[in-house]
């Protein structure tokens, strides 16, 4: 494998620079600053790769009960609404732009246009997080949280909610079916759920970034730690450029 | 046995540890619990797992005292469930998985591959804090009540009908695969970029591919039973549905993701066992692996294979014939990589010159041990004969026979290989060689008869079965307490070994592989200077040159 | 901050060298516009019917809405991997890594589904 020669070419090379002068951000157990953003690089990938197979379960879930119970979740995907579903997908495909222009400020050293894009990033991410909340109150008055106040009305008699009826013209939908919009709502809250919580730690570590940018801890060649968070970022977009589609967009027409 | 061994010691009268060493570098409960080193790490682990082995031993004491009778007398029923499932759970997600890769693993793998330290040490460190957590976790959910669902937290009865401690238990297990995912995660990344110059990947000790193939697994495979958990959680606490069947989920959904993980969770119990293993049979036959590259290759296709397989733990409970037999050919294919290794021991063996020190007597315990449990594995992944003997104790036998005639003593096997260079002290070896035997003859005793009791019918995770598989049960209990005793003994010794032991010096066993060229216990940054591999794995030639030219070099 | 500045464009004479490609802003902007047109299409399919397929053989439908909309999400993803995640420009190692991702989900997904999609088959 090629990965041994880049290595040994490395310890070679810096074999030459003698042991005291590695940049301050070098930890001891690394040859070169090289080996170590390399590292810690396939780390984080090796780590998004946890969370694939992570989400991946929930994923499944949802294969399997949108498959056995379509009509349910054709109509109770018709509660969701489709503008700020939309919204918030161009909002993070933005936070992702503004993400990789912070990386590309942090390795081109420019810290002003660094602490520009993570700021905006994270101003993004809390719209996010805002239009979420927006959407989750609007479950919570029509009755739609899982388990805990839920309510089957709107699917028995699709009249009774006459904003999406006049839109998509449902038909009513047999008790038994109706009862599986249920399932539907819980696995949405799941997955956005737990899509929100790592939106939220991200947006945490987001904050703290800022303050460290703003301090040079990123402009002075040690762009690691924002490239890293950079791949988790645009990791959590992956996720909701699937999670929009399969509980927005089942079927419109 | 011969009295002929390859064990040389420096002369005792003058050797003395050497005063600067991973122990001794920096002193104080701080520099412990705060550490970096991985051998530090992996020392911490060695304490918390063999703690957790003794309460899992406890509980399997008590469930063989309980069926020593017929009637469920020593404890009710219920009792007897809970006692079963946490056996299950503490010896599968706080001994095993952790045993190899946690204290072996973390200890040697950056030595292996000539590296300072794990890629990641804070991770590592977090890893071990990990553990803990879950551990308390666990000894929470014991002392407040238990769970009695099985390990296998089978769908409805852990989310519907038991009203027991299954939410505590399941947390507890998410933290701990979080703890396993770090450790694989850091292997793995070891292993890719922390290589010395020189140490191409087929100059690896096999112990290292075998970590790594088991790392894949820690990394892709624990996820999703985080998620299962989670599911299970909020299936208990909301009601999500996705398993109930009246709510329109499907309990099998469980099932399916549950065994996606805990059957790859099996391969990365024993494959880091093999890996010891492969080292100790060279290092005992004085011969390299015969076909390293099928061994190294095969770990890989265990990994990989492995990932295909996990409906062959629910042949019974529902699932399509035509699943049943898509899995049941792939089970059949994922026998024929362990088998591989098993001929290339075998073959290391032969002509070799063998000695019979300790960790060679495990070593020769699990080759046969793990071959039957193996080949009833083949026989169980069969559905044929499947229908029959699932859910009886020949279940039972089968994952004990690959689980502790083959996973614990090739751990007890690295443990005493490793423990000279640990410690820098040499075990007692007759008292361990007689510990071996003790195990190698408990276990026997304690699990042979379980196949039979399963042929015979009698169904597992029973408190009161009926009277005629009396005898063969307390056949079965008879040995487990002469299994107890050949477990307590390196309690005793080893921890007797570490202020009375003889000085080990750096090699005594005069093993190949870069840790041996090392001072015991090693340093912290385990070598002076970064090395250069100009030599392959196993080369015992070379080491004879070492040798002649440190005498000739004086 | 001057040090900073005349660096400003001069990518190959930056630090990281060849192994550490730094990928430029029309790069990124690029693919932004890219994603953002690619959500618009996704919503407009999911408005129209875009029918049915069945292959009578196998008794199997394919619904064409999901199957674009997944294919849309692919492509989406494909991009952020490729070009925001940087692994075009990646060493073999993460490539591979992230394909072995992909082929573990498969995994679960596709055996997962040999069970439930041959449920209804009944018996031999």
């Amino acid at each position: 494998m090629s990965d041994s020669t880049v290595t040994a070419q490395e310890t070679a090379g810096s074999a030459q620079a003698h042991h005291g002068e590695h940049p301050p951000y070098q930890r001891h157990h690394f040859e070169s600053v090289e080996q170590q953003f390399d590292t810690t690089n396939f780390a984080m990938w090796l780590f998004l790769l946890t969370e694939v197979m992570f989400f991946g379960g929930l994923f499944m879930a949802y294969l399997l009960m949108r498959n056995w119970y379509y009509p349910a979740f054709v109509e109770a995907s018709h509660q969701l609404n489709i503008g700020w579903g939309t919204a918030n997908t161009a909002v993070l495909i933005s936070s992702s732009f503004t993400m990789a222009m912070g990386v590309y400020s942090a390795e081109m050293r420019r810290k002003g246009a660094l602490v520009f894009f993570l700021v905006l990033t994270f101003i993004l991410g809390l719209a996010f997080l805002g239009i979420k909340s927006i959407e989750y109150s609007e479950k919570w008055e029509k009755f739609h949280i899982p388990g805990i106040r839920y309510s089957t009305s709107a699917f028995t008699n699709p009249q009774s909610d006459p904003e999406v009826y006049k839109e998509y013209h449902d038909k009513p939908l047999p008790p038994d079916m109706a009862s599986k919009t249920e399932l539907y709502f819980f696995l949405y809250f799941a997955m956005t759920g737990m899509h929100a919580l790592h939106m939220i730690i991200g947006i945490a570590i987001l904050g703290f970034m800022i303050f460290r940018a703003k301090n040079d801890a990123y402009t002075t060649g040690h762009v690691t730690f924002v490239e890293n968070f950079g791949l988790y970022w645009h990791f959590v977009d992956i996720i909701w450029i699937f999670l929009f589609p399969l509980l927005y967009l089942i079927s419109r027409y | 046995m011969s009295a002929a061994t390859i064990v040389t010691l420096p002369d005792q009268s003058t050797a003395r540890i050497p005063k600067m060493n991973f122990l001794t570098k920096e002193n104080g409960l701080l520099s412990w619990l705060l550490t970096g080193d991985h051998k530090r790490i992996a020392t911490l682990y060695l304490i918390s797992i063999t703690f957790f082995f003794f309460i899992g031993g406890a509980l399997a004491g008590l469930i063989r005292l309980e069926l020593l009778t017929p009637q469920s007398d020593l404890m009710a029923a219920d009792t007897y469930n809970k006692v079963f499932t946490m056996h299950g759970v503490i010896m599968v997600f706080f001994f095993l998985v952790p045993s190899v890769p946690a204290t072996i693993g973390n200890f040697l793998i950056p030595m292996m591959v000539g590296a300072k330290d794990l890629a990641l040490p804070k991770v590592n460190l977090l890893s071990w804090y990990l553990y803990v957590v879950a551990g308390f976790m666990a000894i929470y959910t014991m002392a407040s009540g238990g769970v009695d669902t099985g390990w296998t937290f089978t769908t409805p009865l852990s989310t519907h009908y038991l009203n027991t401690h299954v939410i505590s238990t399941g947390l507890a297990i998410f933290v701990a695969g979080f703890s396993s995912i770090f450790t694989g995660l850091n292997f793995i990344v070891t292993i890719h970029k922390m290589r010395c110059p020189g140490m191409t990947w087929f100059r690896l000790p096999l112990f290292v591919w075998s970590n790594y193939a088991a790392s894949i697994l820690m990394v892709l495979g624990t996820p999703v039973l985080a998620i299962t958990l989670v599911l299970i959680v909020l299936e208990r606490t909301v009601g999500i549905g996705v398993f109930d069947p009246a709510k329109g989920g499907d309990p099998l959904l469980f099932q399916h993701l549950f065994w996606f993980y805990s059957h790859p969770a099996v391969y990365i119990m024993i494959l880091p066992g093999m890996g010891v293993i492969s080292e100790v049979v060279s290092t005992f036959s004085r011969k390299r692996v015969f076909g390293y590259t099928a061994v190294a290759f095969s770990s890989v296709a265990i990994a990989v294979f492995g990932f295909f397989v996990w409906a062959h733990h629910m042949f019974i409970m529902g699932i399509s014939n035509y699943a049943v037999l898509v899995f049941s050919l792939l089970t059949m294919l994922v026998a024929v990589p362990s088998a591989i290794k098993i001929f290339n021991w075998a073959f290391t063996l032969y002509k070799g010159s063998i000695t019979f020190e300790t960790p060679m007597l495990y070593a020769f315990g699990f080759m046969g041990l793990f071959t039957i449990g193996g080949l009833t594995g083949v026989f169980l992944g069969a559905s044929g004969t499947d229908i029959h003997l699932t859910e009886t104790y020949f279940i039972v036998a089968h994952f004990h026979f690959v689980m502790v005639g083959g996973m614990l003593m090739a751990f007890l096997s690295g443990i005493h290989f490793w423990w000279p260079k640990w410690t820098g002290r040499m075990y007692p070896e007759k008292i361990s060689q007689l510990a071996a035997v003790v195990t190698f003859i408990g276990f026997n005793f304690t699990f042979f008869p379980q196949f039979i009791l399963g042929m015979l019918g009698m169904p597992r995770r029973y408190a009161a079965y009926p009277p005629e598989f009396q005898v063969l049960n307390v056949f079965s209990t008879a040995g487990a307490s002469i299994l107890g005793v050949g477990y307590l003994l390196p309690i005793i010794y080893l921890t007797w070994s570490l202020k009375y032991g003889a000085i080990a010096g750096n090699n005594p066993w005069q093993a190949t592989g870069l840790e041996w060229q090392t001072q015991s216990p090693p340093l912290t940054e385990n070598f002076p200077e970064i090395p250069i591999m100009d030599h392959e794995a196993y080369d015992y030639e070379w080491l004879e040159a070492q040798q002649r030219k440190e005498v000739a070099s004086v | 901050m001057s040090a900073a500045n005349a660096n400003q464009g001069h990518e190959q004479d930056h630090e990281h060298d060849s192994e550490h490609h730094i990928v430029g802003p029309m790069v990124y902007l690029s693919i932004v516009l890219a994603l953002l047109f690619f959500t618009g299409i996704t919503v407009w399919a999911s408005y129209i019917d875009l029918g049915e397929t069945r292959l009578f053989n196998t008794g199997l439908t394919i619904f064409w809405n999901p199957v674009v909309a997944l294919a849309i999400a692919c492509t989406k993803m494909v991009l952020v991997v490729l070009f925001f995640m940087h692994v075009k420009y990646s060493t073999k190692l993460t490539k591979l890594t992230v394909l072995s991702g992909l082929f573990t989900f498969i995994a679960l997904i596709g055996m997962t589904l040999t069970d439930y999609v041959s449920r209804a088959w009944g018996r031999w």
